[in-house]
């Protein structure tokens, strides 16, 4: 057992990996000699070489097509995006090749690629350093989409991730790398694409990911103390997305919250409203309510705190659904 | 004067060092003539010609080798034809005709070795035919029953990209992994018993305004990556010409990525193996990337959706007719060889044969099962697409009175 931050829960899981796999690359840009811009691949360039480690040209396009590639050789390629917002020179690739050769080879060809993007935002960046676009990922069908929140689930997920013989788009809450927790590598991982109830609770349930799992943690306790009990639900995977869990909290509790940093139009959120509603609608006391980004451009930072979802936001919600 | 013929060296204090707005009309302008740099070794008369700098590799192609390459042409011409006709009577939703480019990609097709891979474009049908893949296996992108039906990683021919451009980063990617894997630069240079490889990959002049093209040399450069682009310039983007792409002939863009780039006379076939030869023993034996500009011409329409009466002239087609890349081998076979009308028959009567079992399969192809959408679409299966299958087979089924059309699933309920 060993208390890590995320960043480093995520550099032993990609060492894990790398160790047990020959065939699993790293690539990305800068992700060598400087152990990329977050440091979350520090030291493999030196200890595994730089066949395995590739400091590539500055070209997202380029990473995923050649990704895709070297997946074709047989290859397993673990991509880094450097920030969110650059990965859209590589999104044709993504949705026109990675997520399509397996369908159009009739499975002849697996596509066994991770590309991992740190996303949203809380760091006072400039403008594409804190976007949220994983709905556009979500929405296309191939891929399969998780968002880690904790050093646990970072260490596990990514290994499981690299695993997987489908592409798989990772996302990891920047803002939360340098938040330590305990890992444990002896344990036993609940599968990749499962949610999980790190809360129970009774009055309200809420449902989030990423980098808001910590935020809508925060905001459970805030509410014990005011005498009501959440049920905070982290949905890791958001494609396909695991829903049971929220079906059965619920149907106990009659009452849902949707937490996360993206713009609300055709989102996470919406799906998850969408089938909440569908799977639940008699046992529901109250409409879904989201809490989200809003449907504008990421603002300059010193707007951010207003854009971003916070535990104040997320209360106002839990007390609009138990009032209603 | 071409664009290629403007001084290399720009002088800004030398205002008549910049070509006027004629000279760079001129030298974008439409074009059959491929310029002094092109590589020829049979001319559009039928005339086996010499160039010392690939003529080593052209030196087996006797008449054997050369009714060979023939035979490949006109069946794959053949083939070609009969796809636009079954589109024209609705057999098929579209074709992509070759017509023209038959040189092109027989030419670059034999040169390669089964060990090398190979990323198609859409019209590569002749390259297909090169890897063992029956015109039959085609027709399901076309007909709509399949996005491909052979086995890439089997017949080292990926399926065909149909997005502009992405293949090249893709092939880049293989290639990268070839060399990862040390089978690169171990032979003698003698391509028979090496364990080296290539990779060849194919788009046209429309593609190299993709980004991805330009990412794909640029990458290929960095990784010392042993693929061959292979340009088929046929000088049309559906309809925009050449002159919409580039200010600088294609072949000469490789020199500012940093490798060698040659442009071949795309309907002489012995001059496309010959340079295709060459291009991947580079790479095989660890000097790649190659660009090749294959300088040819598309005949027909870009697909039977198109209409090039729109925007191009008769003529600039009746210049090419003279330059048929099957044409020149039937006359060198018969002046230089000899060759008698006997086997130029049997061609035909095999090429029409090829021609009546393509149409006999696309008649009798069967429909894709119903829940056909739902499978592969992941290698670990999804429960929402399962689920989907569900819901969807269930639904079907409450139509049980009327039988699907060709789907093995209908009246009698088989779900």
């Amino acid at each position: 057992m060993a208390v890590l931050t995320m960043a480093k829960a995520l550099n032993d899981g990609l060492r894990k990996a790398m160790e047990a796999d020959p065939r699993v690359l790293v690539m990305g840009e800068d992700v060598g000699k400087l152990g990329g811009v977050f440091r979350i691949t520090d030291g493999l360039q030196k200890d595994f070489g730089e066949q395995r480690v590739l400091d590539t040209p500055l070209s997202e396009s380029g990473i995923i097509g050649t990704a895709v590639g070297l997946a074709i050789r047989g290859f397993r390629p673990v991509c880094e995006i450097q920030f969110d917002g650059f990965v859209f020179p590589g999104y044709d690739q993504i949705v026109s090749q990675l997520a399509k050769v397996h369908f159009r080879s009739q499975g002849k060809v697996p596509m066994p690629v991770v590309v991992r993007i740190p996303f949203g935002g809380g760091i006072g960046a400039v403008e594409h350093h804190s976007e949220s676009p994983e709905s556009l990922f979500a929405h296309v069908a191939g891929l399969k989409v998780v968002a880690c929140s904790n050093p646990s689930d970072a260490y596990w997920m990514i290994q499981q991730a690299i695993a997987t013989d489908d592409p798989v788009i990772f996302f990891e809450p920047k803002r939360r790398y340098w938040e330590k927790a305990e890992v444990d590598p002896d344990a036993t991982p609940p599968p990749l694409l499962r949610s999980r109830v790190l809360r129970e609770g009774t009055d309200v349930t809420v449902a989030t990911y990423g980098p808001l799992v910590r935020t809508c943690l925060d905001a459970s306790v805030a509410a014990a103390a005011d005498g009501t009990s959440l049920e905070v639900i982290d949905l890791r995977a958001l494609s396909p997305l695991d829903l049971a869990p929220v079906y059965d909290s619920v149907r106990r509790t009659g009452r849902l919250v949707v937490v996360s940093e993206a713009p609300s139009e055709s989102s996470v959120t919406a799906e998850v409203a969408a089938r909440v509603q569908q799977d639940c609608f008699h046992s529901l006391e109250a409409p879904v309510l989201r809490v989200t980004g809003f449907d504008t451009p990421y603002p300059p930072s010193k707007c951010e705190d207003d854009y971003l979802p916070d535990l104040d936001r997320v209360l106002d919600a839990v007390d609009r659904s138990k009032a209603w | 004067m071409s664009v290629s013929d403007r001084p290399q060296a720009w002088n800004p204090a030398d205002p008549r060092s910049r070509p006027n707005r004629e000279q760079v009309l001129a030298g974008l302008r439409g074009t059959d003539a491929g310029g002094p740099e092109l590589v020829q070794l049979l001319t559009p008369e039928g005339e086996r010609v010499s160039d010392p700098r690939f003529d080593a590799y052209a030196d087996d192609v006797d008449v054997e080798a050369l009714t060979s390459l023939y035979r490949d042409m006109v069946l794959v011409r053949r083939a070609d034809r009969e796809g636009n006709a079954l589109q024209r009577q609705g057999q098929l939703g579209i074709w992509v005709p070759l017509l023209g480019q038959e040189a092109a990609q027989i030419g670059a097709g034999r040169a390669l070795l089964p060990t090398d891979m190979v990323f198609p474009s859409y019209r590569e049908h002749g390259v297909a035919w090169c890897r063992g893949i029956d015109p039959t296996d085609l027709l399901g992108i076309f007909r709509g029953t399949d996005h491909g039906s052979w086995d890439p990683l089997e017949k080292r021919f990926h399926l065909y990209t149909i997005v502009i451009g992405n293949q090249c980063l893709n092939a880049t990617g293989y290639a990268m992994g070839q060399r990862f894997e040390g089978r690169v630069g171990n032979g003698d240079g003698a391509p028979e018993g090496s364990p080296d490889e290539a990779t060849m990959c194919f788009f046209g002049d429309g593609a190299t305004s993709q980004g991805d093209v330009h990412e794909g040399f640029v990458w290929a450069a960095a990784y010392d990556a042993p693929v061959v682009f292979y340009c088929q310039n046929n000088q049309w983007a559906i309809s925009v010409p050449l002159s919409r792409q580039t200010r600088v002939p294609l072949h000469e863009r490789a020199r500012g990525y940093g490798f060698p780039g040659v442009r071949v006379d795309g309907n002489d076939v012995i001059a496309c193996l010959a340079v295709s030869r060459w291009a991947l023993e580079e790479c095989r034996s660890g000097n790649g990337p190659v660009l090749i500009e294959a300088f040819t011409y598309r005949m027909d329409a870009h697909t039977t959706s198109d209409d090039p009466s729109r925007y191009r002239l008769a003529d600039e087609l009746e210049l090419w007719k003279l330059k048929d890349p099957i044409e020149r081998v039937r006359v060198n076979l018969v002046r230089e060889h000899g060759v008698g009308q006997e086997f130029f028959d049997g061609v035909a009567a095999e090429a029409d044969e090829l021609a009546a079992r393509l149409r006999e399969f696309c008649l009798a192809m069967p429909e894709p099962a119903p829940d056909r959408m739902f499978s592969e679409v992941y290698a670990e299966p999804s429960p929402l697409v399962e689920a989907q299958r569900e819901e969807f087979l269930a639904y079907h089924a409450s139509f049980a009175d009327e039988p699907l059309a060709g789907s093995g699933v209908g009246a009698e309920g088989e779900v």
